[in-house]
């Protein structure tokens, strides 16, 4: 029968998800926009303008990265941008008003980001308040520590080594650039090929499965958790370097951004379905969104109700799908 | 041989007494049935083999050794696997992914990193499950949510082969099943037999329990208060010694339409 052969554009599409992890309908949008961008504006199709978008791209990235993790394990971090403003500060305060080695001042961005994540995920697992409030009330408890911190200015006067990470350019692509790349193949190799992604992504999936089959399931939580605070620092140091100062205020709603990301790349808001790849078509989305209304010359007040739109409209797209396919 | 015996087992939560002294016993390669109304203790009995529950009171033996000691894992290791009505599967993983969930064979890719999943090992150790069982799926490579009850029942059986167990424990595995499918999970129930491998069948469809069973034990009031041999009894008597004697005539009937 004839429709018991899947059509070609179906076979293409479900080859894409298994083999590539990644939904087709992302690609085409990021091709889209990129092309109507193209023609709008005479500056976009340049490779300044390129590595433009992915040096900015590369923030957004990398917390993109965190939240998938998080929301693949049916979680959820809200805490994402203030975390990066507050692993930022630590960073920017560690070598300017202590005044210890560069080497010091990553450290404390990581380590800043990692124990705020530690804390999320210890609350979620341990005192069962819901990964929602957890990370909101992170959300101001970090952004308020990042003030206190820095007395609510900027740090200025980074050491050069620092500054390095954000600005410099090896080969003529920017430091973040790279270390977004670096970051998103480990990433999408811990995902996609090993047994803690896989793990990760059946505890979004069932968590009553994945304790049947043994996973420690608060612990791998707690694991997700740091990870993703962790990973919120890296995109501190990232930003603090690349502005070459510790901003209180840096990453204010950049969790919106992320976790739009992360979901126009076809990780599912309840958890259980999740690729690096397909986050990493998301955040250049986003990119090539913010980055041609710039040149288009839109303010940037409407750029805030793009992307909340954006969100809004891949969710509701996504349960459309879903929807879809349980009626099949 | 006996492969399970329980002795007076008891078991109680705060001032409920659920289990007041129940005996089993389950040969190798037996199929056993278990019934009893709602509340009768089914499910704590099979909790407190598995090892979820403690029981208060009582030995568990298996396979020659007491059991009563060890925890869930521990007896697992020892051939003791139970599949959940509700199956524990992750719905949008594919066969593989579910059938080795949380053991997954790793390997080392390009002979430097270890720790990845040996996926194409995966999926040809689950086709092989899945053929060993008889049965078909559609694809290997297919979330197993999109699959009807009957597939993913196949899924969770072939997910309990791969622990090797000596006694595998169903908790109403045709429910929710369309009568074609009841017909393939019994199927898949007697290769499990033939195999050698001991099931333990909690089902209110008694038909099904009828027709697939050595043995049938009735669980009444915390008691095992009836053991019979399939073979010797029929409807109307398992039907009156589920809900105690007395005129039975209209539930048997009903079960017998049912």
């Amino acid at each position: 029968m004839a429709s018991e052969q899947p059509g070609f554009w179906a076979r293409v599409q479900r080859a894409s998800v298994e083999r590539l992890h990644i939904r087709l309908e992302s690609l085409l949008v990021l091709v889209a926009l990129s092309g109507a961008m193209a023609l709008l504006s005479p500056f976009f199709l340049s490779l300044s303008n390129f590595l433009n978008i992915l040096l900015a791209t590369s923030t957004i990235g990398v917390l993109a990265i965190a939240a998938t993790f998080v929301i693949g394990s049916g979680g959820l971090d809200l805490s994402l941008g203030s975390v990066m403003g507050l692993a930022g500060v630590a960073g920017a305060f560690v070598a300017v008003n202590l005044g210890w080695p560069s080497v010091f001042a990553l450290i404390a961005c990581i380590l800043a980001g990692g124990l705020a994540g530690y804390i999320n995920g210890q609350l979620v697992t341990r005192a069962f308040v819901p990964a929602f409030i957890v990370t909101l009330g992170m959300l101001g408890l970090a952004r308020g520590l990042a003030l206190v911190i820095s007395q609510g200015r900027a740090i200025y006067g980074l050491p050069s080594a620092i500054v390095y990470i954000g600005q410099g350019r090896p080969f003529g692509i920017p430091m973040p650039v790279i270390i977004l790349v670096l970051t998103a193949i480990v990433a999408h190799c811990v995902l996609a090929y090993t047994r803690f992604g896989r793990h990760t992504l059946a505890l979004g999936d069932s968590e009553g499965a994945a304790r049947a089959a043994g996973i420690r399931v608060e612990h791998h939580r707690r694991i997700i958790y740091t990870l993703s605070g962790a990973l919120a620092g890296l995109a501190g140091l990232l930003f603090t370097a690349r502005v070459n100062a510790g901003d209180p205020t840096a990453g204010i709603n950049y969790e919106l951004t992320a976790i739009t990301a992360a979901i126009i790349g076809g990780t599912n808001l309840f958890g259980g379905r999740a690729s690096i790849l397909g986050t990493m078509i998301g955040a250049l989305i986003m990119g090539v969104l913010q980055n041609g209304l710039t040149l288009l010359a839109v303010q940037s007040y409407y750029q805030q109700m793009a992307i909340g739109a954006v969100l809004i409209l891949a969710v509701f797209i996504d349960q459309y799908q879903v929807r879809k396919e349980s009626r099949v | 041989m006996t492969l399970l015996s329980l002795q007076g087992i008891r078991k109680s939560f705060g001032a409920v007494d659920v289990l007041h002294g129940v005996d089993l016993k389950v040969a190798a390669g037996e199929v056993v049935g278990l019934v009893g109304d709602n509340g009768a203790g089914k499910s704590t009995l099979m909790k407190t083999i598995t090892g979820i529950y403690r029981a208060d009171s009582g030995s568990i033996e298996f396979d020659g050794k007491d059991i009563l000691g060890l925890d869930p894992g521990q007896r697992r290791e020892l051939g003791i696997e139970m599949i959940y009505q509700d199956l524990s599967l992750a719905k949008q993983q594919d066969v593989a992914s579910n059938i080795f969930l949380g053991r997954e064979p790793t390997k080392r890719v390009f002979g430097l990193f270890p720790g990845f999943v040996d996926k194409a090992a995966m999926d040809r150790e689950a086709t092989r499950m899945i053929e060993r069982l008889g049965a078909r799926l559609p694809s290997i490579n297919r979330s197993v949510g999109s699959f009807s009850g009957g597939q993913q029942q196949t899924v969770a059986i072939a997910r309990a082969l791969t622990f090797n167990p000596k006694l595998v424990i169903m908790d109403e595995p045709t429910a929710a099943l369309a009568v074609r499918e009841v017909q393939s999970v019994l199927d898949l129930i007697r290769r499990l037999r033939s195999e050698g491998i001991a099931v333990i069948l909690i089902s209110h469809r008694l038909n099904d329990v009828l027709s697939v069973t050595d043995r049938i034990v009735v669980l009444r009031h915390g008691r095992a208060d009836a053991d019979l041999v399939t073979s010797k009894t029929n409807m109307n008597e398992v039907v009156s010694r589920i809900v105690g004697g007395g005129d039975v005539s209209a539930a048997a009937a009903h079960e017998q339409r049912g």
